[in-house]
């Protein structure tokens, strides 16, 4: 009897184990964003370099990245190289979330902008309505304007691989 | 720029004398060579400087402003305060994984030091266990959480400063006390995997751990504690207690260690329970182990969750399969040679304890079950669910008032066979006090009946007084309380320490759940509201300048009739670096009650969204954990373990050799 119940600890610990090990592939921080299967939201903002005003109109009509971030990001800097990379083969487009125009357009003049478009959003008015946490996070929108994916934290090449390039060749006619 | 690498290369240096800690003992034991197994004290000893040297450079690059390391770069900021650059050290998780493998390693000192009466063989295999487990934690650090890596060449001007949650007092002391605790147990953890590999089961193996065991969850007790007082006044909700993953991810090895003491009382004394308190001395450590792999893996969602990344996920789950896998093979694998020698009538200081135990073994299974049950669901591919806190006050206020009512049996009873109806008789009287008590209660605070306050109340009477009777018999036996004080075990005044302590925090709970009283309103500068006895008015906001944030910082004068009793200054901050807005909650801290006053969102117009709370005996929970935490430093300090400890290591090496 004894000989058997002994066993029962690791037998338990080896279910768990089991359950741990699936868990982790269902990252709950990719949380079922509210705005996935739907069109960026309706949106009035102005562009960080000239000022004019921008609306939905005004994005790519093809599959980009609406790319979150700020100067004050730590994360954005060390994403930054890769988005550049990244720009030659898909369009980009920044968000500039709750920040300062000079302190943003240094970061860019030093950095390098690979961006395509510029939204200035100083009072995280936007942010709000995409259900933004925090920088950097980028969504993924496809060709007919429908938000496919959402990413918190930095996008590098795993990121991509594993989640962005299969969403994009999902929804890419 | 050069001290950051020493920084490094003493983290890879700690790697490397672990190993050697983790391999020379055991394999001196196996092939019994002395010499090899004498490696052992030094090198825990080694171990924790080369730790303590690089967990000193990495601080060093905090107070310095090094942003070349990228997680000085991440968490601090010129800005921030000198007391906030030390504790932002741990406050991300490359940092709180140095924090935790020191602390591992000085517990390794302290054992090497302290384990003079323990047989050489025994304290050698001890530190080989815990070598092993710093292996683990330090490979992990080395490949997938190195706080050392440097963002060359272009470093950052200014750092993205400490997370605005965590600059405060509170989170200088609640993670070291916290780690503490949870590392401690890999001091019982490893007397347990020792005794198993040795095959030496008597009972001074649970009298070595047991001082570990109390201290380890003497500093658990006070870390939780700390925790809940810091998002009691730090979250701006004014709750004590989310039952967040993470704060249940220190609360499960707690109930198991809480279980581990008792039963280990019994294991020395009696010689019994053997199997039973191994197996809770390997699950309390790996509890602690799941805790860290739960918050740091990204397993489960949190408030609290800093930085989570599934490759790191990986690595822990390997660690935890390692680690807990391997001690419990070992354990079945050995566990069934163990005797159990001895017998216990039904009602016995042994069956009490046993009560005990299943009971904190259940509330410590249902909180695990209650966390891990989202994941549990996911997994088999239901909905993304989360258990909140009606599932785990259902399941776990029942549990807590059975374990409570028998707390008054355990220390009155004796050993063996204690049917002896004399030993429980004023325990009529103490029943019908504690009824009383719980009716009357309200009279005597003057607030409404409520059903949960009467039992709360009547079971913290209830413990309260039981104990005193104790407390009272052991006068009796020892002549004075100067005598009891000086000659009872310390473990005596501990427990009673603990248990009262107990007691006042059930009080302090009910107290709170059931007759906070609580309103948001609209107020601007001028109005004025009624709380409870007192009146509460709104004076004015201003803009103030802290050193990294700006604030909207209200004046709250709080009147008594018409005397001004204190003015208090709440404040809606929002940090420079991350924009982060925090509620910086004024509360007046008091015997009988806090005040707490918190600002909402603005309204508009100058008014503001505030929120008035007073919260009757709130301090009486931490005041009570604390009390708990007391009791567990004081009976380490009972000479017994020092003299004792020198006899029987003696007569176990005399036993050692004989066999």
């Amino acid at each position: 009897m004894n000989r058997v119940l002994v066993w029962v600890p690791l037998a338990v610990f080896a279910v768990l184990v089991g359950f741990f090990f699936r868990g982790l592939d269902l990252n709950p921080g990719e949380q079922p964003s509210a705005l996935i299967g739907k069109p960026v939201p309706e949106f009035l903002a102005t562009d960080l370099y000239t000022g004019r005003s921008l609306s939905n109109k005004d994005l790519p009509n093809e599959a980009f990245l609406l790319n979150v971030w700020a100067s004050w990001c730590i994360t954005c800097q060390v994403e930054h190289p890769y988005l550049t990379e990244l720009s030659q083969t898909l369009p980009i487009v920044g968000l500039n979330y709750k920040d300062t125009i000079p302190a943003s357009t240094n970061w860019l003049a030093k950095l390098g902008d690979p961006y395509q478009m510029q939204i200035s959003d100083p009072d995280g008015r936007l942010g709000l309505d995409l259900g933004v946490a925090g920088a950097p996070e980028t969504f993924v929108v496809d060709a007919q304007g429908i938000i496919r994916l959402k990413i918190q934290g930095e996008i590098n090449d795993r990121v991509y691989e594993r989640d962005i390039q299969p969403i994009l060749e999902e929804f890419t006619p | 720029m050069i001290l950051p690498e020493i920084g490094h290369f003493a983290l890879v240096l700690a790697f490397a004398i672990a190993l050697c800690q983790a391999v020379f003992p055991i394999y001196g034991y196996y092939t019994q060579q002395e010499g090899f197994m004498a490696t052992a004290k030094p090198l825990a000893v080694m171990q924790g400087l080369a730790l303590a040297l690089s967990f000193g450079l990495l601080m060093y690059g905090f107070l310095s402003h090094d942003f070349s390391l990228k997680y000085v770069a991440d968490n601090s900021n010129l800005d921030l305060p000198w007391y906030f650059r030390m504790s932002a050290v741990w406050g991300a998780h490359e940092g709180s994984l140095l924090l935790w493998a020191l602390i591992l390693a000085l517990w390794g000192v302290a054992v090497s030091l302290l384990s003079r009466g323990i047989p050489e063989k025994m304290g050698s295999l001890v530190l080989s266990v815990m070598g092993m487990i710093a292996v683990g934690f330090l490979a992990f650090m080395l490949f997938t959480s190195n706080p050392f890596v440097r963002i060359l060449p272009f470093m950052p001007g200014n750092g993205a400063d400490l997370n605005p949650l965590l600059q405060d007092p509170g989170l200088i002391f609640h993670p070291p006390m916290l780690y503490m605790g949870y590392v401690g147990l890999s001091v019982a953890f490893s007397f347990a995997v020792a005794s198993l590999i040795s095959g030496e089961f008597d009972s001074s193996w649970a009298r070595w751990s047991r001082p570990w065991t109390v201290v380890a969850w003497a500093f658990l007790t006070i870390g939780i504690a700390l925790g809940s007082w810091w998002a009691y006044y730090e979250l701006g909700w004014g709750g004590w207690w989310f039952w967040d993953p993470v704060e249940n991810a220190s609360l499960i090895p707690w109930f198991i260690a809480t279980a581990l003491m008792h039963s280990l009382a019994v294991t020395e004394k009696q010689g019994l329970f053997r199997r039973w308190t191994l197996l809770l001395a390997i699950a309390a450590f790996s509890m602690s182990l799941l805790g860290t792999f739960l918050v740091r893996s990204g397993v489960l969602t949190s408030v609290h969750a800093f930085a989570n990344d599934p490759e790191r996920g990986v690595f822990i789950l390997g660690f935890l399969v390692v680690v807990v896998g391997g001690s419990l093979t070992l354990y079945a694998v050995r566990a069934s040679k163990v005797s159990t020698p001895g017998e216990f009538g039904w009602i016995s200081r042994e069956s009490f304890l046993l009560f005990n135990n299943l009971l904190l073994t259940v509330m410590a299974v249902s909180v695990l079950l209650g966390t891990l049950y989202p994941l549990l669901v996911d997994a088999l591919g239901g909905d993304k669910v989360s258990v909140g806190a009606p599932f785990f006050n259902a399941v776990f206020v029942p549990l807590a008032a059975i374990l409570v009512s028998g707390m008054a049996f355990g220390p009155l009873s004796v050993w063996r066979q204690s049917d002896d109806p004399k030993l429980f008789r004023p325990l009529i009287v103490t029943l019908i006090v504690s009824i009383l008590g719980g009716l009357l209660w309200p009279i005597i605070f003057e607030n409404e009946f409520a059903t949960g306050t009467a039992i709360g109340v009547s079971l913290a009477v209830w413990v309260a007084i039981a104990t005193q009777i104790d407390v009272f018999r052991k006068v009796r036996a020892y002549g004075s309380l100067k005598t009891l004080l000086a000659r009872v075990e310390r473990g005596i005044i501990g427990m009673w320490m603990a248990h009262l302590g107990v007691a006042f925090m059930i009080f302090g709970v009910v107290m709170v759940e059931n007759h906070t009283e609580h309103r948001d309103l609209r107020m601007g500068a001028g109005d004025t509201q009624v709380l409870g006895r007192y009146d509460v008015r709104m004076k004015g906001i201003e803009i103030i300048q802290g050193p990294n944030y700006m604030a909207d910082q209200a004046t709250f004068e709080i009147y008594e009739g018409e005397h001004l009793y204190k003015t208090v200054y709440p404040q809606k901050r929002r940090y420079n670096a991350s924009s982060m807005v925090m509620t910086e909650a004024a509360i007046d801290s008091g015997f009988t009650r806090d005040l707490y006053i918190a600002m909402g969102e603005p309204l508009g117009g100058g008014d503001w969204a505030i929120r008035l709370s007073v919260k009757p005996f709130v301090n009486w929970i931490w005041g009570g954990a604390f009390l708990m935490g007391f009791g567990g430093f004081v009976s380490i300090t009972d000479q017994r373990y020092r003299r004792r400890a020198k006899k029987s290591g003696a007569s176990a090496e005399a036993g050692g050799a004989a066999a």
